[in-house]
């Protein structure tokens, strides 16, 4: 399983690496929703800062949005998803294949949207590593539940309309959970932030579980 | 649906039609009002049975038949069109729990909606299930449909207690549980508490019934559909055959004995002619 998630990870990393769609969409698009949010907030820096972690986990939301039906599309194409099933890789191995290379952008994209966050917004992670902790914890929770999702809808001719319904409901404790521990973080508010890790943790865990059980028989589907 | 089914539907349906009369009947004229709340808490005879049954009855039912459905052994379309009516009835239920709470809200706290808790996770709840409803309106075919849709409803189950977790942490305002409080004291007494009883058997009556009817017209329409496949079938066959008789009489336009033949012929040619319309 491990094996064959590793090769489908290196599948997509490597199209992605030539394609350039998350390089040249994916993150430019993060980094508008910055400044979109900023518009739409106002100049002043102290509304801004105070919005900063909402907003930075609302572009990683988006984000993953993105991420995922480009990650469904890839599979798209004339006789691909045959294909990867007559590999006799394992679906739970495509599976964390799919979300390892959805969560290697996430985490660029996240690197982005820090450094925005930092410069335009005027914010200062006082914990660091808290703000790591919940991003890591998160991008996993995100990328399971998004490919998982991705593949529900693969092959509908309504994707584009329909995984963001479906998926960002069910993302919504990552949104909230995220930005109280980024909240805390900016504060050096540890032991209320630490907490907010006891949501993202499990959440990564529970998709990354149902994943693995029922990647296998929506493969089935297409 | 057998007839000893559609006559089970009948009986809840006339069950479920008493209940819910002697219910408003009870909840209007008989009980007093309350010490505090006066006459807003009669809308407590209807408001907790409406989210009892939407988010208990509706979606735990909806779990447990997708969960029968992906499990081989008892694999069958039965689960899902089971599993979609419950959804299908339990987001009617969650919008009324909301319509409901925020009538009660108004007068209470002064505003239509909060942002505490258990109305988020409600909100957060019905929208989760409307994607699953949204899923299920597009065009599949009814096993890969069923597939889909009953991992949707898995993952959205598995959802519920993380939203609920979440935001609860969130944000704590709202009062809590009043029959289901952690020390289950019952908090309402009296007459007030029968009513609520009957409240509750009601709204799970109405629910029961809602899901069998529903699931009928699942079952019916499901079978349209494959009529109607046969009949558009049956229609190109026909065509096929007069393109081919016409074809025969065509090639051979003055041989009146050949028309028995042609004939047989062309009942030869209906499925290759078929085939090229593929």
């Amino acid at each position: 399983m491990w094996r064959d998630a590793l090769l489908v990870a290196g599948k997509d990393v490597r199209i992605e690496l030539r394609s350039r769609v998350a390089l040249w969409q994916v993150l430019p698009f993060a980094v508008l929703v910055l400044v979109l949010f900023g518009f739409a907030l106002g100049p002043g820096p102290a509304a801004l800062r105070a919005a900063a972690p909402g907003l930075y986990w609302l572009a990683v939301l988006f984000s993953t949005v993105l991420a995922t039906q480009r990650s469904v599309a890839i599979e798209s194409g004339e006789g691909t998803r045959d294909g990867l099933r007559l590999s006799g890789i394992d679906p739970a191995g495509v599976f964390l294949g799919k979300a390892a290379a959805v969560a290697i952008q996430l985490i660029a994209v996240q690197v982005v949207l820090g450094a925005g966050i930092v410069v335009l917004f005027d914010v200062h992670l006082q914990t660091w590593w808290l703000a790591l902790a919940a991003s890591v914890l998160a991008t996993v929770g995100l990328s399971a539940a998004g490919v998982l999702y991705g593949a529900l809808s693969a092959g509908l001719r309504v994707r584009e309309t329909l995984l963001p319904l479906l998926v960002l409901p069910i993302v919504a404790p990552v949104l909230i959970a995220g930005s109280r521990a980024w909240s805390a973080a900016v504060s050096g508010a540890v032991a209320s932030g630490a907490s907010w890790l006891k949501i993202l943790g499990p959440f990564a865990a529970v998709y990354l579980a149902v994943g693995i059980a029922l990647y296998g028989p929506l493969q089935e589907t297409a | 649906m057998t007839a000893r089914a559609r006559w089970a539907t009948r009986v809840i349906g006339g069950a479920a039609l008493v209940t819910t009369a002697l219910t408003v009947w009870l909840g209007l004229w008989v009980t007093p009002p309350a010490k505090v709340m006066g006459t807003l808490a009669r809308l407590l005879y209807l408001h907790p049975p409406i989210a009892w049954v939407a988010l208990y009855c509706a979606f735990g039912l909806a779990a447990l038949s997708s969960v029968l459905y992906l499990w081989r052994r008892t694999r069958s379309l039965f689960w899902d069109r089971l599993g979609a009516s419950a959804v299908e009835v339990g987001v009617v239920f969650t919008a009324l729990t909301l319509v409901t709470g925020s009538l009660w809200g108004r007068p209470t706290w002064g505003v239509w909606w909060t942002w505490t808790a258990r109305l988020t996770s409600t909100a957060l709840l019905l929208v989760l299930f409307l994607g699953y409803l949204a899923l299920r309106r597009v065009p599949a075919d009814p096993d890969v449909r069923a597939r889909r849709c009953a991992v949707a409803a898995l993952v959205a189950f598995v959802d519920v207690p993380i939203v609920a977790f979440s935001v609860d942490w969130w944000q704590t305002l709202h009062q809590r549980g009043t029959v289901l409080n952690p020390g289950l004291t019952l908090k309402v007494h009296g007459s007030m508490a029968w009513t609520m009883g009957l409240g509750f058997l009601a709204m799970t009556l109405v629910f029961v019934w809602m899901v069998l009817v529903r699931y009928r017209v699942e079952l019916l329409a499901d079978r349209i559909g494959d009529e109607e496949l046969e009949v558009s079938l049956s229609e190109r066959w026909a065509e096929g055959a007069t393109v081919a008789d016409a074809a025969v009489s065509l090639a051979l336009p003055d041989a009146a004995p050949a028309a028995s033949t042609g004939q047989g012929a062309a009942v030869g040619l209906v499925p290759e002619s078929l085939g090229g319309r593929r």
